[in-house]
């Protein structure tokens, strides 16, 4: 069949707007398959497996959009190029009628009134614009991810001489002054302020507490790497201040995977010196409680602590919704492991310690020991978990939240395996996640019931998200029961479930132990946060850069937001970039 | 010196000029460096064998107009054999619209920028049709430049002296209001340059059908004022040159070959690389493959923030290229990207009277990867024909980018 490519050199589009339009080009008469992408190396492989080389491919560079279609004919080709030209065409106007800024410089003029720049255009790129927000006096949530180091210790060393709030790196997940930046919930608003490391851990947390009653001020995200020795914990400490000066919150939580025991030990002597009462949950690490630190061992854990001391009762229980005993009986012999497929990095982690006490070492892409590494990662043995959202799997196409389609298929991989006895997955709805993951889960759970014959798969799933999320959870939920999934309350619960039915297989767990972390002997000074405190009295005005849905996402909550019309600077030539860096030094 | 500081001074000069238009003078007479065997281009440095159509043109008409050569083939062979020397009009203080070939016995425009004592020169404009700036060389061009030496020039010269000069800044900040641009628009500021002379044209001594030509010349042309607002532009931008650490443009020029840019803090150096053929509409029976690449030092406007840096306050010429007047204002809005200030002196009234986005710097330019944009007219390939369109164009970004490796050199980063 003939395939039409086309390149345009140095146009940069964002990669869900690309993936929106790709499907439109895919429906295109006489289309078999077509690819519209920015030509990463790795994204050049995929076009080349998907059968979609053409001569020039080879000659497009990252900062180039592709566009190429594979049908019936070569005019049919040629139609769905066009088809894709205009639909990026329309998208374009619809997001911004009239002059779309290119820096963030003359957004701010646009938008005087601008507090916050959220930031998601590829990490290596991230920290112009970053600097440019904070010099222009915004705080920053930097969504990108593989941002160097170096990179996020600088920004975040001017954003704290500036008593700004940076971040991110890779920090998805925000709720500030109730707009929801990035990946996040639409939440009840309350008296409980969280800050986070974690981005699908502040919306466990965030969602649950909603759930149990409670309601939150903010949630500050704060990217993974905050709490490692290079970075120190920076940003926690400026958002744990900000909530203890914040006179709306009452209770704080604070939320990461394991930190660095001498960042965790000085962010703890912090938090018994603060006032406030804080919940910490570290998932797999536990602290000393005391002082007005209460240890959470659960995401879920974390929510009720939190409600509790919130509302001064306690939320009751969620409870374990189906029989494990009774599943497991339904299983063949060989039928032994726990699948998990998960879209929440911070999930997958929990999922990780948990489950590791009902069934001992658990295989990953991402493991809790580096022996217990999943290699190749497409590949499950034993137990297994996996982060579907790591690089690995989003390199050249988009974070399993938004595109399904690679666990779909590994979820049919999996059920299709002897040995597996529970597929365990997360399901996370929100802003900026996809518009209907149980919607797009239920045709495939069906599939593989119908052709189960004689031999069944436990499905066990967890919805992160509210009854007001746009995707609606009661809704998720009831579609994922009525196809036979079986869906508990929150991850801790699923994780819970799936352990259960394992051991009743005959696994047997290895409990994640560890010391609880000791506070440092003295707190560390308080950082200025007046600036954060004015932050967090209204809700923002943002400048958005990057990717235009989450602009989309603040518009429909209200936020006045405008989008910098990026591209890659300097034409992504990286020794006129550099040249650039010296003389702007 | 700091960057930043450097620009901001160059921003600072850019603003404090005070271009004022002084009187007209022979070239031999009062621009630097000129002589009998000298021709005057536009834009960067240029040889013979490497000229473009109008470009020779003009220099064979010129010469002709010398009186230096009888026919084309003498002027070819003086210049080939070297009796005579081409230089860049930025070499001399001097700009000149498209070819913009002045030779030592033309009358040009002198204009003083009174903040600096400084001058700046630039030929008369010949007006439409077929003209020695679009490298045409007939009799008939000839007849029209002897008119305009002998007639017009000393009698504008003779105007400007009874008015005591004319401040050229406030006529372009009054011709903005009205709907011009200055660069491919000036039907306002022609109109009103007419008006400010007619007076003293009066009073000249001109006899009545001298005078009358003169004031024809004002009615019928539309582009009369444009020589006089490149000069001033050119006394402007070159009060900001030389700045040690400045990344400010200081000039944008075009020979019809190449684009050409100096940078504030990189002395005479020039950045090149090949000139685009501008987008634009033709007049009837021309094409885009009868299109010369760009051409001329007219990009002087854009280069102190007005010409297509003041697009919104000229909605009209965005029919050049079947846009709207919103790409008007967002023509200019995107300029404010990689300039480094605006000039108060020149409100836009359509962005509420903002000043016009002034002091191009090279480093936002390659950063953002917007180059300057610039309102032009299209010349003809072949020399001799004329002017066969006008329309927009935008330099290379090789010009930038190799200013910009110099920067980083010289500043020694």
């Amino acid at each position: 069949m003939p395939v039409v490519g086309l390149i345009r050199r140095g146009a940069y589009v964002d990669s869900v707007a690309l993936m929106l339009v790709q499907r439109e080009a895919r429906a295109a008469p006489g289309v078999e398959e077509a690819g519209c992408v920015m030509a990463t190396e790795a994204n050049k492989a995929l076009l080349r497996a998907a059968g979609l080389d053409f001569p020039d491919l080879a000659t497009a560079g990252p900062d180039d959009l592709v566009l190429v279609a594979r049908a019936a004919t070569e005019d049919a080709a040629r139609a769905a190029i066009a088809l894709a030209e205009e639909a990026l065409a329309r998208r374009r106007q619809a997001a911004a009628p009239g002059y779309r800024p290119r820096t963030v410089a003359s957004a701010v003029r646009q938008l005087p009134e601008a507090t916050l720049a959220l930031i998601s255009v590829p990490g290596r790129f991230a920290r112009g614009p970053a600097q440019e927000a904070l010099d222009a006096g915004l705080h920053v949530l930097l969504f990108s991810d593989n941002v160097p180091l170096a990179d996020e210790i600088a920004l975040k060393a001017r954003a704290a001489a500036r008593g700004l709030l940076c971040m991110g790196p890779d920090c998805g997940t925000a709720i500030v002054g109730g707009a929801a930046l990035g990946f996040a919930n639409r939440v009840r608003r309350g008296t409980i302020g969280l800050v986070g490391a974690a981005g699908t851990g502040l919306q466990e947390v965030t969602s649950l507490i909603h759930r149990f009653g409670g309601g939150i001020t903010h949630a500050i995200g704060t990217g993974g790497r905050d709490l490692s020795v290079a970075v120190g914990g920076v940003t926690m400490l400026q958002g744990l201040r900000a909530l203890v000066l914040d006179p709306a919150t009452e209770v704080i939580v604070l939320v990461g995977k394991p930190p660095a025991p001498e960042v965790a030990a000085t962010l703890l002597a912090a938090a018994r010196a603060c006032g406030k009462p804080v919940v910490v949950c570290f998932v797999g690490a536990p602290v000393e409680a005391g002082g007005g630190v209460q240890n959470a061992t659960t995401l879920e854990e974390a929510a009720r602590l939190a409600v509790r001391r919130a509302t001064g009762a306690d939320p009751g229980g969620l409870g374990l919704r189906a029989l494990p005993a009774q599943e497991a009986a339904r299983l063949q012999p060989e039928q032994r492991y726990v699948r998990g497929l998960y879209a929440g990095g911070t999930l997958c982690y929990e999922a990780l310690v948990l489950l590791r006490g009902h069934v001992g070492p658990v295989a990953s892409n991402t493991p809790l020991v580096p022996e217990e590494q999943l290699d190749p990662p497409t590949r499950s043995r034993g137990h297994t978990v996996v982060d579907m959202g790591a690089d690995e799997f989003t390199q050249g196409r988009l974070h399993p939240m938004l595109d399904p389609t690679l666990r779909l298929q590994r979820l049919q991989q999996e059920a299709a395996d002897p040995e597996t006895a529970v597929v365990l997955f997360d399901v996370v709805l929100g802003y900026g996640a996809h518009p209907d993951p149980a919607g797009a889960l239920v045709p495939v759970v069906r599939a593989l019931r119908a052709q189960g014959a004689g031999r069944s798969v436990c499905l066990v799933a967890s919805v992160c998200g509210t009854d007001d999320d746009p995707q609606d959870a009661a809704a998720q939920r009831a579609a994922l029961v009525d196809a036979g999934v079986l869906v508990e309350d929150s991850n801790a619960r699923a994780v819970r479930l799936a352990g259960l039915i394992a051991e009743a297989r005959g696994s047997r767990g290895a409990p994640w132990s560890r010391t609880p972390i000791a506070p440092a002997e003295a707190p560390p000074p308080w950082p200025d946060v007046s600036a954060v405190r004015r932050l967090l009295q209204a809700p923002p005005a943002v400048i958005n850069v990057g990717l235009e849905l989450f602009a989309e996402s603040l518009q429909e909550q209200g936020v006045p937001v405008v989008s910098v019309d990026w591209q890659p600077p300097a034409g992504g030539k990286k020794h006129l970039l550099d040249l650039l860096d010296k003389l702007e030094a | 010196m700091d960057i930043a500081a450097a620009n901001q001074e160059a921003l600072r000069r850019l603003l404090a000029a005070q271009p004022v238009l002084v009187g007209t003078a022979r070239a031999r007479d009062v621009i630097p460096g000129m002589h009998d065997r000298l021709v005057l281009h536009a834009g960067p440095p240029i040889t013979w064998d490497r000229a473009s159509g109008p470009l020779r043109g003009a220099v064979i008409g010129g010469l002709l107009f010398e009186g230096l050569a009888r026919t084309e083939e003498e002027a070819v062979r003086l210049v080939e054999q070297g009796e005579v020397v081409l230089e860049p009009t930025h070499h001399h203080a001097a700009v000149g619209p498209m070819a913009g070939v002045t030779t030592a016995s033309m009358v040009v425009y002198v204009v003083e920028n009174r903040a600096t004592g400084t001058r700046a020169y630039c030929n008369l404009n010949e007006g439409y049709g077929k003209v020695l700036r679009y490298g045409a060389y007939s009799e008939e061009v000839l007849a029209r430049l002897r008119w305009m030496n002998d007639v017009l020039g000393p009698a504008v010269g003779a105007a400007l002296e009874r008015m005591g000069g004319l401040d050229m800044k406030a006529l372009i900040a009054r011709q903005l209001t009205m709907g011009d641009e200055g660069h491919n628009r000036n039907v306002a500021g022609s109109a009103l340059f007419g008006r400010l002379l007619a007076p003293h044209l009066a009073r000249v001594g001109l006899p009545p059908d001298a005078l009358e030509q003169v004031l024809r010349y004002f009615a019928d042309n539309d582009l009369a004022v444009l020589n006089p607002v490149m000069a001033a532009c050119k006394a402007t931008a070159d009060a900001a040159h030389g700045i040690p650490g400045s990344t400010v443009v200081t000039c944008m020029a075009r020979n019809g070959t190449d684009f050409g840019i100096r940078v504030s803090g990189l002395g005479d150096r020039w950045f090149t690389a090949p000139a685009e053929v501008p987008v634009g509409l033709y007049f009837p029976g021309f094409a885009a493959d009868d299109a010369n690449p760009d051409i001329g030092d007219s990009t002087i406007t854009e280069t102190v923030g007005i010409g297509a840096f003041a697009m919104a306050a000229a909605p009209a010429i965005v029919k050049f290229v079947g846009g709207t007047p919103r790409e008007a204002m967002d023509a200019t809005l995107e300029m404010y990207e990689i300039t480094v200030g605006e000039n108060p002196a020149f409100g836009l009234p359509p962005l509420d009277f903002r000043g016009t986005p002034t002091g191009i710097d090279v480093r936002k330019v390659v950063r953002t990867g917007i180059t300057p944009r610039i309102n032009t007219g299209i010349a003809h390939r072949r020399p001799g024909i004329g002017q066969i369109g006008a329309g927009l164009v935008r330099p290379p970004m090789a010009c930038f980018e190799r200013a910009l490796e110099a920067l980083a050199t010289a500043l020694g980063r």
